[in-house]
């Protein structure tokens, strides 16, 4: 039993593993140093990568220590994320309904004025529902957060980056068609309309969405087709558009003459055999002119043709109306540029709108309507009168000037007239038989609107005015043969020029009996015109094919311009027309041709004082 | 005056090399789709192509600067030829002309 003591009192000796190190003291004592850091003993120290820059593999100096023992992923949320608030909010909805219920049955239960209280609880309801709904709404804001789950892609949207035409175009739409709907709702009360709007809405939305899809339809391309048209011909006849454009004849410095440039030539391939009886320049599209195409021959009357054309496309017209009889006469309104009165060889007039898409006059004089018995040599429009009707004048060989009043009675035209009718004051036929003179054209004081020239087929002139209808203020005897035409001065308040088939021109100051000008152009003067630009310059055409242009002002006896422009002896020059702004002119000939001139600088001098309409009013 | 004259009118004047009119829906897929031509096929297709995407690109254009402007015309003049194009709401026109033949 004393063993165990003995065993604790023997020594104890140090025992050695086996493949401990043997150290000197020395080398016992030494003091080694440990340092703790907070490198990562693991993190590898030799990383290196590939550096673009210098083109090498560099040894990385930072390398992450960070060690990962543990990881545990918690469910708290900070109270102010936005994951917490839409919780919350959540979580208040759902109380918020209950409450909502609670009220709702605590008011029913109530019964007390049941009416008063019902509205004030809807009321409350309807405070808390609101306050509610923002809740709402900002969760529903806040839940617009894109997430994996949530986003869409780009591509599958129907229209990536439109722009910005295309949703103004879009908003156009709505607008009008919102607008629409309230017209119609204004218009439309009744339930049976608002059926009867759905169904056209739903068989409209049908329709259109059928055609979406089977419409090869290319009448749409008419005004684009137009345009190409213009343009390819614009391409063909590009030196022209350029000369009409620029080119000055550098000449008319040295002369004191002019010259015509020729520009197009308009010719219609079913026109061939009629000849020019009138030109007329529009006043608003100062492009286009209207043709218009008969026979002067009395065994030769056929159909006849009213054409318009554009200088932009010399190859075919614009418009393009068929006629039983010859066209004699035309006037393009002024201000209604779509309105063309026409006079034929039987003596009808008719009015065309070139708005309408339709061959036929939009109203036409007829046998009960009272319509001229000789053809009609000339008509013209006036102002609207003071009811506003369009009106306008005819001149016919049956010895009547007529006006024609387009007045709408009742959903019809009716034409009232005034008639003038030129009985021959000195009665020299026997049985005291009554003659008239017959009226060949007629012009319009500028100014004076109510004060007219009337020229005659027996040469004569007369002036009188609209207020009388049997008397006529003056008569000049003009020439030997039938007066082909007659204008009044642009600028001059007492001037005014005819011609005759008698080879002269006249000037005449209206309170002189006797011509102050006459000029002998060596064949008979079909027409003359005056310049929209001058006071002095008038031009006229001839039957030998010739066009004379007179500026009074730099030579008072001699033509400036005296020029063949169809050949000689197969046409000749019917009619002639200055373009209110542009300094070109176009002829018609016999053939039906009409030939478009450009005016050389010496023919088109402004007068150096300044010019004063009529009115007073300075030119522009 | 129907388009069709109007077609035909274009086609025999000088210089005229070809016509065609493509369809120019922007929302449907068969945008630059040529409905009529007077070109052989492959050169049709490769004209109607390539004009739609720079017809587009020239309408926004016109229309980016100022909503409610419009193209109406676009004219592209090369050595050899003149192509000039017409944009309609639904259609285009494109014809090829060589002026100085």
């Amino acid at each position: 039993m004393g063993g165990g003591v003995e065993e604790w009192t023997q020594e104890r000796t140090l025992e050695k593993p086996a493949n401990q190190l043997d150290l000197s003291e020395e080398e016992l004592n030494e003091e080694i140093t440990r340092i703790l850091t907070s490198n990562n003993p693991h993190a590898p120290q030799n990383i290196v990568r590939y550096t673009y820059k210098e083109r090498t593999y560099k040894p990385m100096s930072t390398v992450d220590q960070l060690a990962v023992h543990c990881v545990l992923e918690g469910n708290l949320i900070h109270k102010d994320s936005d994951e917490a608030r839409s919780q919350r909010a959540q979580q208040g909805l759902i109380k918020g309904q209950y409450t909502m219920q609670t009220s709702l049955n605590l008011s029913i239960y109530k019964d007390e004025d049941p009416g008063e209280e019902a509205v004030e609880m809807v009321e409350g309801e309807g405070g808390v529902n609101e306050e509610m709904g923002d809740e709402e709404s900002n969760v529903r804001k806040e839940r617009k957060l894109k997430n994996q789950f949530n986003f869409w892609d780009r591509g599958s949207q129907t229209l990536n980056n439109p722009l910005r035409c295309t949703m103004y175009d879009v908003y156009t739409e709505e607008l009008q068609l919102q607008e629409k709907n309230k017209e119609k709702q204004r218009t439309q009360s009744s339930k049976e309309d608002k059926r009867e709007t759905k169904l056209l809405l739903i068989f409209n939305y049908l329709t259109s969405f059928f055609f979406f899809f089977q419409s090869d339809d290319i009448s749409k391309l008419a005004r684009v087709s137009t345009n190409m048209e213009r343009m390819v011909v614009q391409n063909i006849f590009d030196d022209i558009a350029q000369d009409f454009q620029y080119f000055e004849d550098s000449a008319d410095e040295f002369s004191e003459g002019g010259t015509l440039l020729p520009l197009w030539k308009f010719h219609y391939s079913k026109a061939k055999r009629l000849s020019v009886t009138s030109l007329c320049w529009n006043q608003k599209y100062q492009d286009l002119f209207g043709v218009g195409l008969g026979s002067y021959d009395f065994t030769k009357q056929g159909s006849g043709m009213l054409l318009l054309y554009t200088v932009k496309n010399c190859t075919f017209p614009q418009y393009i109306f068929s006629t039983d009889s010859s066209v004699m006469c035309l006037d393009i309104h002024t201000k209604m540029s779509y309105l063309v009165a026409v006079g034929f060889y039987d003596g009808c007039v008719a009015v065309y709108n070139l708005k309408l898409k339709t061959m036929l006059p939009t109203h036409k004089s007829s046998v009960l309507s009272g319509k001229h018995t000789d053809p009609v040599w000339q008509v013209r429009w006036q102002k609207d009168d003071m009811d506003n009707h369009h009106n306008f004048f005819s001149v016919s060989s049956d010895g009547r000037v007529v006006s024609w009043t387009l007045i709408k009675v009742l959903k019809e035209y009716v034409y009232i007239r005034y008639t003038l009718s030129l009985k021959r004051l000195d009665a020299l036929s026997p049985e005291g038989a009554e003659t008239v003179d017959s009226g060949r054209c007629i012009d319009f004081h500028k100014e004076f609107d109510n004060m007219f020239l009337l020229g005659t087929e027996e040469g004569k002139i007369h002036k009188s005015s609209k207020a009388y209808s049997n008397h006529l203020i003056q008569t000049y005897n003009a020439h030997n043969m039938a007066v082909e035409a007659v204008r009044w001065n642009h600028f001059h308040p007492r001037v005014f020029i005819s011609c005759s088939y008698d080879w002269t021109v006249k000037i005449w100051d209206h309170t002189v009996p006797t011509p102050m000008f006459t000029f002998d152009l060596n064949a008979a003067v079909g027409d003359v015109s005056w310049a929209p630009y001058s006071s002095t310059v008038f031009a006229a055409v001839t039957s030998d094919g010739k066009v004379h242009v007179f500026d009074l002002n730099t030579n008072k006896y001699k033509a400036l311009c005296q020029q063949l422009v169809v050949a000689k002896d197969t046409s000749q020059l019917t009619h002639i027309e200055f373009n209110p702004v542009h300094p070109i002119i176009i002829v018609g000939d016999d053939h039906g041709y009409i030939n478009c001139f450009k005016l050389s600088p010496n023919l088109r001098k402004k007068p150096k004082v300044s010019l004063l309409t009529l009115s007073g009013f300075p030119v522009k | 005056m129907s388009v069709e004259e109007t077609i035909k009118r274009i086609q025999s004047q000088k210089g005229v090399q070809g016509i065609i009119i493509v369809n120019a829906e922007v929302l449907i897929c068969n945008a630059g789709i040529p409905i009529k031509t007077t070109l052989d096929n492959s050169n049709t297709v490769h004209y109607a192509g390539l004009i739609h995407q720079l017809v587009m690109k020239a309408r926004s254009t016109v229309r980016e600067i100022d909503p409610q402007n419009d193209l109406t015309f676009l004219r592209v003049r090369s050595k050899k030829n003149e192509i000039m194009i017409a944009p309609d709401k639904d259609y285009f026109l494109i014809v090829i002309q060589n002026p100085s033949e």
